[in-house]
């Protein structure tokens, strides 16, 4: 019996579904508490700083003059710092990762004021 | 949580003798560390025994930092030894397996004495 | 015969940093009498980092991802070791939840580093389909810390008071449901590596290592634990190990076998504390503010799949740490690898190697 123990194993692929998924036909569907990206929801944004202060990569940047909020995906690393510091909660974490970059630049978002 | 923690100074030249007497005691070593305060080099050996935990402290100047190797009585500590001769520039005297500054490719000699600028 | 050593032509043979079934960065100088094994220089610091200098650019929040990204594999245990330690040093009393669910994670975090270790083992004597099961289990656990950390191989959930998010109840007491049906499929592979008659003739008997010898040398975790010295850093008494009951794994053959079954027997063990953790888990509070900056200095303990970890941190009362060091399990298992390398056949080097489940990138912070 001892020299059979993979047979169980065996039989069982051989039967069995595969256990892995047919990348790009099927996609697995994030978990709810799956971190993707960081979400700006501009329009509550006092500017105040605070996410770029906890940020540990400097990964934001935030200019008040300008009232510019500017991320730089390729160094965020999606630890959660400024949203949860977030005064105002206009950041969020989203599940689905960002869109892949094409080029190695800074998200700006800018408010136009009248 | 965990118990208190000791730590006891020793003068650098006796490391030997009461790593020596350690061992005896039946206590393994569980690391060695460089620490730089001020002028000062802080090596911290910490000794285990099951769950006891036991620390000695030798404080020696920065300048030309010697010290006498305990690797007599515990060879594993060939490693941080070297680590530490690498990284902060001490030297180890009587080192039973000696690298010769060559166990870590940094790019700034000794990076972690303070005066190294990074690079 | 009696005949000296030295007469013998003596071949030395470079062994990584690159090596087909080594996945780690580490060389080796083996020194060979034909094809047995009588010496071996190891050399390290292909892939030193030195994260342990960034605690002075750092504050000493920002240090816990650090912390987090010494090791991909128990990258959970390194933040938490480093929250550890600042919190003793700053006196702050961590809520019982956020204590549970740290456990939670750890033990998550054992139960896979082990499948991956098995997975990695059988790869290294030539299994290759073992490998694959045990890494189709591995996945399983990668969900449930994915579901409830939110990232598969950098949990950054722990900081310093507490963590950072919390798991609902319902999904707990789901993911305790689906903890069984895993530990069955487990119990498929692991009756594989015990009873195989080509697993048994790759591991028993090889690589050898005294309960005296793995004492002297320092060894630590599995390493030790399969020379029987019973030595488990979770007994110290951290998180909320003191409310769960387990009891060290030790074998004392010393030999592969017996550090493949400890592992083995300690993901049996990491199901049953992940059970208990669940049945157990309090209700409340997640974090504590924490005010100030830590001043003093400690050396943290704690156990990772690997073994021993300490985590020293000394603070004076500013943002930056003044040292932070990290002394990881591998470290302090090469000496015994070495003692364990010496007399075997060439053939067998890369399987002792793996049985210390070494990780060099965790060794060189």
């Amino acid at each position: 019996m001892a020299n059979w123990s993979i047979s169980k194993l065996v039989a069982r692929s051989a039967v069995g579904t595969p256990a892995t998924r047919r990348y790009p036909f099927t996609r697995r569907e994030p978990f709810a508490a799956t971190r993707g990206h960081v979400r700006f929801a501009e329009d509550t944004c006092v500017f105040c700083n605070l996410c770029a202060k906890v940020c540990p990569t400097d990964a934001i940047v935030v200019n008040r003059k300008e009232k510019r909020w500017m991320i730089d995906r390729r160094k965020c690393i999606l630890c959660g710092a400024c949203t949860e510091s977030c005064r105002k909660a206009c950041l969020f974490l989203e599940n689905a990762p960002a869109p892949p970059m094409t080029a190695a630049e800074w998200e700006r978002i800018r408010i136009e004021t009248e | 949580m965990t118990a208190a923690q000791s730590i006891e100074p020793v003068d650098p030249s006796s490391l030997p003798n009461r790593a020596a007497a350690m061992r005896a005691d039946g206590w393994r070593l569980m690391q060695i560390c460089c620490t730089t305060v001020g002028p000062n080099f802080e090596i911290l050996y910490s000794f285990a025994n099951q769950l006891a935990l036991k620390n000695l402290r030798a404080t020696l100047p920065r300048e030309g930092a010697r010290l006498p190797s305990i690797t007599g009585s515990y060879l594993c500590a060939f490693l941080y030894e070297n680590e530490i001769h690498d990284l902060f520039g001490v030297a180890f005297d009587g080192l039973a397996i000696d690298f010769g500054g060559s166990l870590l490719k940094t790019r700034v000699k000794n990076p972690f004495a303070a005066n190294a600028t990074p690079a | 015969m009696s005949a000296p050593t030295q007469t013998k032509p003596r071949t030395i043979v470079p062994f990584g940093p690159q090596h087909p079934v080594l996945p780690e960065p580490i060389h080796l100088d083996l020194v060979l009498e034909d094809e047995k094994v009588v010496d071996a220089i190891p050399t390290i610091g292909f892939v030193h980092r030195g994260l342990e200098k960034l605690c002075e650019k750092h504050d000493f929040h920002k240090m816990t991802q650090v912390a987090e990204r010494v090791c991909g594999i128990c990258s959970f245990m390194h933040g938490m070791g480093y929250c550890q330690a600042i919190e003793t040093v700053m006196g702050i009393e961590v809520p019982a939840r956020a204590l549970f669910l740290r456990t939670f994670w750890a033990e998550l975090s054992r139960v896979h580093s082990h499948l991956l270790w098995l997975g990695l083992i059988a790869d290294a004597f030539g299994f290759e389909s073992l490998f694959m099961h045990s890494w189709r289990v591995r996945e399983k656990i990668l969900d449930i810390i994915e579901e409830t950390s939110g990232g598969r191989v950098i949990f950054g959930s722990c900081k310093i008071g507490g963590i950072r998010r919390d798991v609902a109840d319902d999904i707990l007491r789901r993911i305790r449901r689906e903890l069984d049906p895993i530990e069955t499929e487990f119990r498929d592979i692991a009756s594989v590596f015990d009873q195989d008659p080509t697993a048994k003739r790759r591991l028993r008997g090889l690589g050898a290592l005294s309960r005296e010898d793995a004492h002297a040398l320092g060894a630590v975790g599995p390493t030790a634990r399969g020379s029987g010295i019973d030595f488990d850093a979770r007994k110290l008494g951290y998180a909320a190990y003191p409310q769960l009951e387990f009891e060290p794994v030790v074998e004392t053959a010393g030999d592969c076998q017996a550090r493949c079954s400890v592992r083995i027997r300690e993901i049996h063990q990491s199901f049953d504390l992940l059970r208990q953790a669940i049945d157990k888990m309090p209700a409340g509070a997640i974090e504590v503010p924490v005010k100030g900056n830590p001043n003093g200095e400690y050396m943290s303990r704690l156990e990772q799949p690997r073994g021993e970890v300490g985590y020293y941190v000394k603070g004076d009362g500013k943002k930056n740490l003044g040292r932070f060091r990290v002394r990881t399990p591998t470290f302090a298992n090469i000496p015994a690898l070495i003692h364990m390398l010496k007399g075997c056949e060439f053939a067998d080097v890369p399987v002792i190697v793996l049985t210390i489940d070494p990780c060099i990138s965790c060794a060189e912070r």
